[in-house]
């Protein structure tokens, strides 16, 4: 996978640009302000790019900003946004109804290096990565009551708003394959929503269902 | 039309009543005051006796000026501001005046208000009584006026008879009766600012009562910012730091035990890992304590839906504020708000919170939040979190209330200017 990296630090900038390399990716450009990050994608159009939300010269938002530059110009390039924060508003913002190759992380996730490569790769392949925490803020902000769900089945709906797939939700609750096809066709009946198969379509279905787009 | 208007609204028919109700208190506070100057001073030369009579005198002007504070309010909606607490002023022995009370300004002003009472509302009552009867009685005495025997009304020895003097009068009594309301406001007007003039401070006073009430919410600000510092310099000694400190240590171990133990080495690592992940979280937490990076860039509404969205117990947030306030009230009305919820998810069992802000700068010229919830109740307002957040908020000169009753519902609300 050939990525950008977007971050001001130096420090973070060469750790992750260490990490990537040693799991085997080809990191083509790194820069540490908006402007020349969006120039080096143009140039190199990588898979997928890592950005860092608060970069010169406001130190406010210019990562966002420049996140949702690429993924309008570029929709094939996957952006990830990180951050030292999340907030469900910059996350409502970045999807704007299509979750489709964008994600948003905190930048603590990058310590668990594996799943940081898992969300990077779906992001890369057109899917999303949205951060536990983000997802956990979306779900007690839902405009439709979640009560009729069992604990199980929000803990689903949470790994599904995350943008994981079924193997993945499988793995991680440490269930069969099965199990989480009967949980998630019992949530898309009890919330009412029409069953989509693709994995990112399902995101959109139930990132919609809660209100951000 | 507004002529007309003027005799059916509330405004006109409230001030009515304030000049009716004067008269008869303004008998009582005359009647009072004048026996009591005269008998306390009569008795001064006799061992001071009279001293215990001038301090039931005041006392009593005391009361009436705050009964007429209130008169004043309710019929008339005058406000005027409140003679500031002196301490030349009170009593000893329960009666006898100090000082202040006795010849004070203020007593002098409340004393001359209760005896001109009489003669201001003689005055008022009598004219606007009689203007609003001669309008009524003017105005309908060609209705009934056929009826008097004779075959007409008379005046002393004069008897109107025939159609032109009931016509003359009808006029007459319609003018009357559209003068009356404009009068009566006057009337009431005037009596406000005779109120104005004799029962609140005069200007000096009231600014160093201003000045007084800076220097102190002056020091409560630097009092909290300085707790506040202290708040964080404890918070990153206890938990960042020391965590940090742990986790060099744990990479220290882990250094010197590859060389022999390499598992061991790899489960100091792990350790180190979660410690370092433990710091991040703590850190992040801590930052959002000192100020929300998102309340910078996106606002109220932003910042206060994550709020909403951590507080364990459901928010309803309602947030209405069409211009962004400046940056000190912003934070203010965050950490009002994140102090409440934080007290709400502690202390009171509720099931579920409102958050209402709304206003902001433009013609409201206020921010207003209002937080209420279901809970038990019995919020302490002199606790040290409400204290902080009171020390905050009359920083930038606005006001906190905070009721909740023993059993429930606790409504907090804030009203901050934005000028």
């Amino acid at each position: 996978m050939r990525v950008a990296i977007a971050e001001d630090s130096v420090l973070l900038r060469k750790g992750l640009t260490l990490l990537l390399e040693e799991a085997g990716h080809e990191v083509v450009a790194t820069a540490g302000e908006a402007e020349s990050f969006l120039r080096a994608v143009a140039d190199a159009r990588p898979d997928a790019c890592v950005v860092d939300v608060r970069m010169p010269p406001t130190f406010t938002d210019e990562g966002l900003r420049a996140a949702l530059l690429v993924r309008d110009q570029w929709p094939d390039v996957g952006v990830l946004v990180l951050s030292q924060w999340v907030e469900e508003r910059y996350a409502t913002e970045l999807i704007a109804g299509r979750p489709h190759g964008v994600g948003y992380l905190l930048k603590d996730r990058v310590a668990d290096v594996a799943e940081f490569l898992d969300a990077l790769g779906r992001v890369a392949e057109g899917g999303s990565a949205l951060d536990p925490e983000v997802v956990a803020q979306l779900l007690a902000r839902s405009r439709h009551p979640l009560g009729d769900l069992t604990p199980r089945e929000r803990e689903v709906l949470a790994l599904m708003a995350e943008g994981r797939s079924n193997a993945a939700i499988a793995a991680s609750l440490v269930v069969g394959a099965g199990a989480v096809e009967k949980h998630i066709n019992n949530i898309f009946t009890k919330l009412g929503l029409a069953p989509a198969e693709r994995d990112h379509r399902r995101v959109l279905a139930v990132l919609r269902y809660l209100g951000t787009s | 039309m507004s002529l007309l208007r003027g005799l059916v609204s509330a405004r006109t028919w409230l001030a009515f009543t304030h000049h009716v109700a004067g008269l008869f208190l303004a008998i009582v506070s005359f009647t009072i005051v004048v026996t009591g100057l005269a008998v306390g001073v009569a008795l001064l030369p006799l061992a001071l006796v009279g001293l215990p009579v001038l301090g039931l005198t005041a006392r009593f002007a005391d009361g009436f000026a705050a009964a007429e504070r209130a008169r004043f309010g309710l019929l008339l909606g005058a406000e005027y501001p409140a003679w500031p607490a002196d301490p030349a002023r009170g009593y000893r022995f329960l009666l006898i005046p100090r000082r202040g009370t006795l010849i004070g300004r203020a007593t002098r002003g409340r004393e001359a208000y209760a005896v001109l009472r009489l003669p201001v509302s003689v005055v008022t009552a009598t004219v606007t009584i009689f203007v609003w009867s001669v309008g009524v009685v003017g105005l309908t005495l060609p209705l009934y006026g056929g009826l008097f025997p004779g075959g007409g009304p008379s005046f002393g020895s004069h008897l109107l008879t025939g159609p032109k003097p009931l016509v003359v009068s009808g006029v007459a009594g319609l003018l009357f009766l559209l003068a009356a309301p404009p009068l009566t406001r006057a009337f009431a007007s005037a009596d406000a600012a005779l109120a104005r003039w004799l029962l609140s401070p005069p200007r000096d006073v009231a600014l160093e009562a201003r000045v007084t009430e800076l220097k102190v919410s002056r020091e409560r600000v630097v009092d909290a910012a300085e707790a506040e510092r202290r708040r964080i310099e404890r918070d990153l000694h206890d938990g960042a730091q020391q965590r940090l400190v742990a986790l060099a240590m744990e990479l220290g171990r882990a250094k010197a035990k590859f060389a022999d133990d390499v598992d061991a080495a790899a489960a100091l690592v792990d350790q180190a890992h979660t410690e370092a992940k433990a710091a991040l979280v703590e850190l992040r937490d801590l930052v959002r304590g000192v100020h929300p990076p998102v309340l910078t860039d996106r606002g109220l509404d932003a910042a206060l839906s994550g709020l909403a969205a951590r507080c364990p117990v459901p928010v309803d947030l309602q947030v209405e504020v069409p211009v962004r306030p400046r940056p000190a009230v912003e934070a203010v009305a965050y950490f009002t708000v994140a102090e409440a919820l934080t007290n709400v998810a502690k202390h009171s069992r509720a099931s579920h919170v409102r958050v209402v802000v709304d206003g902001g700068p433009g013609p409201a010229s206020t921010l207003n939040i209002v937080i209420s919830d279901d809970g038990i109740g019995g919020a302490n307002a002199a606790g040290a979190g409400l204290t902080g957040l009171a020390d905050r908020i009359a920083g930038i000169d606005g006001a906190l209330s905070v009721e909740s009753p023993p059993g429930g519902p606790t409504i907090i609300s804030a009203v901050l200017p934005c000028v």
